[in-house]
């Protein structure tokens, strides 16, 4: 298969069962939501090393959040219901309480599953906070120097999927980065997904464990570095003329999100100075999921 | 979905005792069934069907096509469905529902929605006195639930009141809020005299100047985002008229009643 003289190689991108929570994050002014969002979804990019994967979703216009401000949604990935509950509290706790003019709702009401958030934190308002219940959805109001922070008592926590990818393989660093760009242009904002890693983009795929040192969870995906082609040792997956790789992960609130979301990336990133697109996976043994990119570009 | 319709034909000579007139009720009952209900006028046994014309059976649907202000307790401690009156409603309508929607087009008597549980009581035209609060003995009045009123409501609005949000568009009288131990009460309008005697915890709304009582402390003038949601709620989901100037509005914020516990909160709107 051909995009615009780009290979897609006929290969499939593994990704994994994890639980996902979202949080809508309301303030002042678009700024401050943002502000607060961002500081949210820092320092996690992968659980590997962060025990979150999270991420902006998309802004909000005000007639789209609880309480008519603007806002933005944000996801956040853990390996279950338990760790998504632990990082949403310590991140909510951290970064939105924290944050002027900021509130916090949940994202998923329809969640049969819930976590407590706000009916944690209502403990620092140490026993001075109060709650209000509207059709069933309790917040709490917890005291604060500004005036008043507003949070969701619990929200709604799903199954959901991480993981998913693409690799640009281009002639240089500059194309791969371009066509990076592009395809997270077109991915952003789409909903259900997030693209938890520095700008949506990553150089430094990896391979589970390492082959030299023990204990390590991950390793440079030495089959993917052009600097390695040719060592003994590494059997390079890059044809000749590529000379750099970049990877995009997204993960999304289901199959059909990570789908459409891979289409449109794919789509853009194929590009002048791209040799091929390609995907990572193990085999199939570890992923459940299984995301074959013939197959979506076919949708 | 099918409807039953009850229509008046007859008014009565005074008040009609009709609790039985409740739409969950109806879900099982066919025509004649509902038309055999009992109902009390005055000291006398009758039957719904002596006083409204029933059209339809076993549906949770029910209208009441016309003014029905003599009639008392419709839709009285009702769980479930829709209950529909295309006119005025008599008093104790929707008291101790726990569930299910009442529309009441015209106004309703005092004691409307009186020691509710749940649901959701919209009163179109005014509500009488004694709105969402407890009967006489009662520790508490409204529980949960939601009660729309677009016109204006009596004295002791919310009085007792555990849980639950009142929101009334106009004014209201005197004692709005009395004794109340928590949930939410929204007044647009104007308070009459002394809201909030007794305030345990929870919140009353003022749309205007209030006559406060000294029990009472400033805070602070803020702008309380949960009421955003209160009211984004209100206006989007059931059409209650809410002034902008109350979204963007700030409120000084009173503590009390301090003759009290002092936990609750009076919100008075003033300029942006």
């Amino acid at each position: 298969m051909e995009i615009n003289g780009v290979e897609i190689r006929d290969t499939f991108a593994e990704a994994f069962r994890m639980w996902a929570s979202r949080a809508v994050i309301t303030a002042r002014s678009r700024r401050w939501a943002l502000e607060a969002a961002r500081s949210m979804t820092g320092f996690a990019t992968s659980v590997i090393g962060c025990k979150v994967e999270a991420g902006i979703e998309r802004e909000l216009d005000a007639d789209a959040t609880p309480d008519g401000r603007e806002g933005v949604s944000v996801l956040l990935f853990a390996f279950d219901a338990e760790g998504v509950a632990k990082r949403l509290v310590e991140r909510v706790g951290q970064t939105v309480l924290t944050c002027p003019s900021t509130a916090c709702f949940d994202g998923l009401p329809e969640a049969e599953e819930r976590i407590q958030v706000g009916g944690v934190l209502r403990h620092f308002g140490d026993r001075h906070q109060s709650s209000k219940v509207l059709e069933g959805r309790r917040y709490w109001r917890i005291p604060v120097m500004e005036g008043e922070f507003l949070v969701e008592e619990t929200f709604g926590v799903q199954k959901a999927i991480g993981g998913g990818n693409f690799l640009i393989l281009a002639r240089d660093a500059d194309a791969a980065l371009d066509a990076a760009e592009h395809a997270v242009a077109a991915m952003r904002g789409m909903p259900g997904v997030v693209l938890p890693f520095p700008g949506g983009v990553v150089r430094s795929g990896s391979k589970v464990g390492a082959k030299h040192y023990k204990g390590m969870i991950a390793s440079t995906n030495d089959a993917y570095c052009p600097t390695l082609r040719g060592r003994i040792g590494v059997a390079s997956e890059l044809p000749p003329e590529v000379n750099s790789v970049l990877e995009i992960v997204v993960n999304g609130l289901d199959r059909e999100a990570i789908e459409a979301a891979m289409r449109a990336g794919i789509r853009a990133a194929c590009r002048p100075g791209v040799v091929q697109i390609s995907a990572g996976n193990y085999g199939g043994r570890l992923g459940k999921h299984h995301f074959h990119l013939h197959e979506i570009l076919a949708g | 979905m099918s409807v039953v319709v009850l229509e008046p034909y007859t008014a009565p000579a005074v008040p009609l005792e009709a609790p039985e007139i409740r739409p969950d009720a109806f879900a099982a009952l066919s025509e004649a069934e509902i038309a055999r209900l009992p109902v009390w006028h005055g000291n006398e046994a009758a039957q719904v069907g002596d006083f409204f014309r029933v059209r339809g059976g076993r549906s949770a649907d029910v209208r009441i096509a016309g003014h029905a202000g003599r009639v008392k307790h419709l839709g009285n401690g009702m769980a479930g469905g829709r209950l529909v009156i295309e006119g005025n409603a008599g008093a104790h309508v929707g008291a101790e529902m726990t569930g299910g929607r009442i529309i009441v087009e015209g106004d309703a008597g005092p004691w409307a929605g009186a020691e509710m549980r749940g649901g959701v009581l919209e009163i179109r035209g005014n509500a009488g006195s004694h709105l969402a609060a407890a009967y006489a003995g009662s520790p508490r009045g409204m529980t949960g639930g939601l009660v729309l009123v677009h016109g204006s409501a009596g004295d002791l609005v919310g009085e007792r009141m555990r849980r639950g949000v009142v929101a009334v568009a106009g004014d209201v009288g005197d004692y709005a809020g009395a004794a109340m131990l928590a949930g939410t009460l929204l007044v647009f309008g104007r308070l009459g005299r002394r809201p909030g005697a007794g305030l345990r915890r929870g919140t009353i709304l003022a749309g205007g100047e209030v006559e406060l009582l000294p029990t009472f402390r400033y805070a602070c003038t803020y702008r309380p985002t949960f009421l955003r949601v209160y009211l984004r709620r209100l206006r989007e989901e059931y059409g209650l008229s809410v002034d902008p100037r109350f979204f963007d509005g700030a409120y000084r914020r009173y503590n009390g009643d301090f003759a009290d516990l002092g936990r609750g909160e009076l919100l008075i709107w003033t300029t942006p």
